[in-house]
């Protein structure tokens, strides 16, 4: 059964089709990354996942139930700074259980057991302006997987850190995501830096260019696991598979580019 | 170094005002001797003669204070989240905020007497509004991406207000709450001084009727030093209640 299935799903706003007819199938435990050129509405498909937005016509289905409102089995890691300013990192954390009833003492420590994994030991008494931009998407890593969903949906989540971080952080999203221990989430991650895509999934989809997007290909990313992500960009298949794609990606991400000089 | 010029400054004030008295180019009678001004400051906190009128005007002032907030943080969350609502009532809250709200102070007499209720009445206009349009403000810029955060955290209803846009209202609201107490304070002193029976305004109005202007102005000074003690306990409540918010003495980690 698929994690997330979307069929013929077509997204308007007023007169403008945002994403128009996408069919995509996500399989249980891929971790499959979405490209496209910016501003295609790679954002809009992953809040169709998550139930944010209901599709206009068409259908999302996530492990063969209809999305209607929020997508209880998704955590979404945003692309801004969506902890709670007012929360420091702990009750941040913390948040989901809480919300989901357990007893805030309770959720607490469930929250140091996250913030131990995802490195920021010691941290849970600061406040999100006290956190570095690395330190924060970790937080909010832990704010996600803390309510262990069995999909995550990502939305350029590392694309505001510098890059020294950012290979860090993707190494340890591997890690997390391989060594769960329970069956293996499913990833759904969207960035438009085609690197990173290749050398974190299974699957690359591409989007073309908007307005009225679609996925028009995709792409089996056969490297081996596990895998760093910083290394493995110097091999051979790596290079290969990046062409590959990159013909097909090449081609929208020009359209978008003439289309925004013209503009 | 600045205290230096700070205290010359306000000796110099002060010893001009004494020397102009004393020599008549000021008029006593209409712009007092600070001697005696200070003489009745003190006679009245020896005699004790002013606590009961001082406990009056705090007690107008924390009233109006604490309804004027509530209401304003309940009608700014309401039309704050209710934009049709706010739609409707839009011209309604623009005419009730450009009146000049002090001239309801008689108003309020007849309603609710001399007593405590129409200065508590009258701070609450002046409170209630501008609470109202901070939390308004607040509810309006609540980061969507933490709204959508919070609710793919699995947050209800309720849940979203009381973690999400209470908190975010009351941190305008904090902001504004210099201003709120102040003209709480200023609500309450001008419906005492408009008519009442006990207060601080009530004792600068005996005073004025019977053309006392030393004790005009030492009721004038002991209101600005309760002023500025309010003020001083707001400031000690906002670095308590606000530790969550970037300061920009404070460098953050990058």
């Amino acid at each position: 059964m698929a994690a997330l299935e979307f069929t013929d799903a077509v997204v308007r706003y007023g007169a403008a089709t945002i994403l128009g007819g996408a069919t995509l199938s996500v399989e249980t435990g891929a971790f499959v990354s979405i490209v496209g050129p910016t501003g295609c509405g790679k954002s809009t498909l992953l809040n169709l996942a998550a139930g944010l937005l209901a599709p206009s016509a068409g259908s999302v289905r996530s492990l063969g139930v209809e999305v209607s409102g929020v997508n209880r089995k998704a955590g979404y890691l945003f692309q801004g700074d969506s902890l709670m300013p007012w929360r420091n990192a702990r009750d941040n954390v913390a948040a989901g259980p809480q919300f989901a009833g357990v007893p805030l003492g309770e959720a607490r420590r469930q929250a140091d057991v996250w913030l131990e994994r995802v490195g920021l030991h010691g941290a849970g008494n600061k406040y999100p302006h006290q956190l570095s931009g690395g330190m924060r998407k970790r937080a909010q890593l832990a704010q996600t997987l803390v309510m262990d969903p069995p999909i995550l949906l990502m939305d350029e989540p590392f694309s505001a850190l510098d890059v020294q971080t950012r290979l860090m952080m993707e190494n340890e999203l591997l890690a997390l995501w391989a060594g769960s221990g329970g069956p293996r989430k499913t990833v759904l991650f969207i960035t438009h830096d085609l690197e990173e895509a290749i050398s974190l999934s299974d699957r690359v989809v591409v989007l073309s260019a908007g307005p009225s997007t679609r996925p028009i290909a995709a792409f089996d990313i056969d490297l081996p696991r596990p895998r760093d992500v910083a290394e493995i960009r110097h091999t051979h298949a790596f290079q290969e598979a990046h062409a590959r794609i990159w013909d097909v990606l090449r081609d929208e991400v020009l359209k978008t580019y003439r289309r925004n000089v013209a503009a | 170094m600045i205290t230096l010029y700070r205290v010359l400054l306000a000796t110099a004030l002060l010893g001009l005002w004494y020397l102009g008295s004393a020599t008549g180019v000021l008029s006593p009678l209409f712009f007092g001797r600070p001697e005696k001004i200070a003489a009745q400051v003190v006679e009245w906190f020896v005699t004790g003669e002013i606590w009961p009128h001082l406990a009056v005007t705090i007690a107008e002032t924390l009233m109006a204070f604490a309804s004027g907030t509530i209401g304003g943080v309940l009608a700014g969350l309401w039309l704050g989240l209710s934009p049709r609502s706010l739609a409707v009532l839009d011209p309604f809250i623009k005419a009730a905020n450009a009146m000049p709200r002090v001239i309801l102070a008689p108003i309020f007499a007849m309603w609710f007497g001399l007593g405590m209720g129409s200065k508590v009445a009258l701070g609450f206009t002046l409170v209630f509004f501008i609470v109202f349009f901070n939390v308004l403000q607040g509810v309006r810029e609540v980061s969507p991406v933490v709204l959508n955060g919070t609710r793919m955290l699995g947050a209800n209803c309720v849940q979203l207000l009381r973690h999400v846009y209470l908190p975010a209202a009351m941190s305008w609201v904090f902001s504004s709450l210099h201003i709120s107490v102040g003209m709480a304070f200023v609500g309450a002193v001008i419906a005492e001084y408009l008519g009442s029976a006990s207060g601080v305004g009530y004792l600068i109005l005996q005073a004025q009727g019977v053309f006392d202007v030393d004790a005009v102005f030492a009721g004038i000074a002991v209101l600005t030093a309760c002023a500025l003690m309010l003020d001083a306990i707001v400031t000690i409540a906002e670095s308590r209640l606000l530790v969550w918010q970037p300061r920009a003495d404070i460098p953050r980690d990058s």
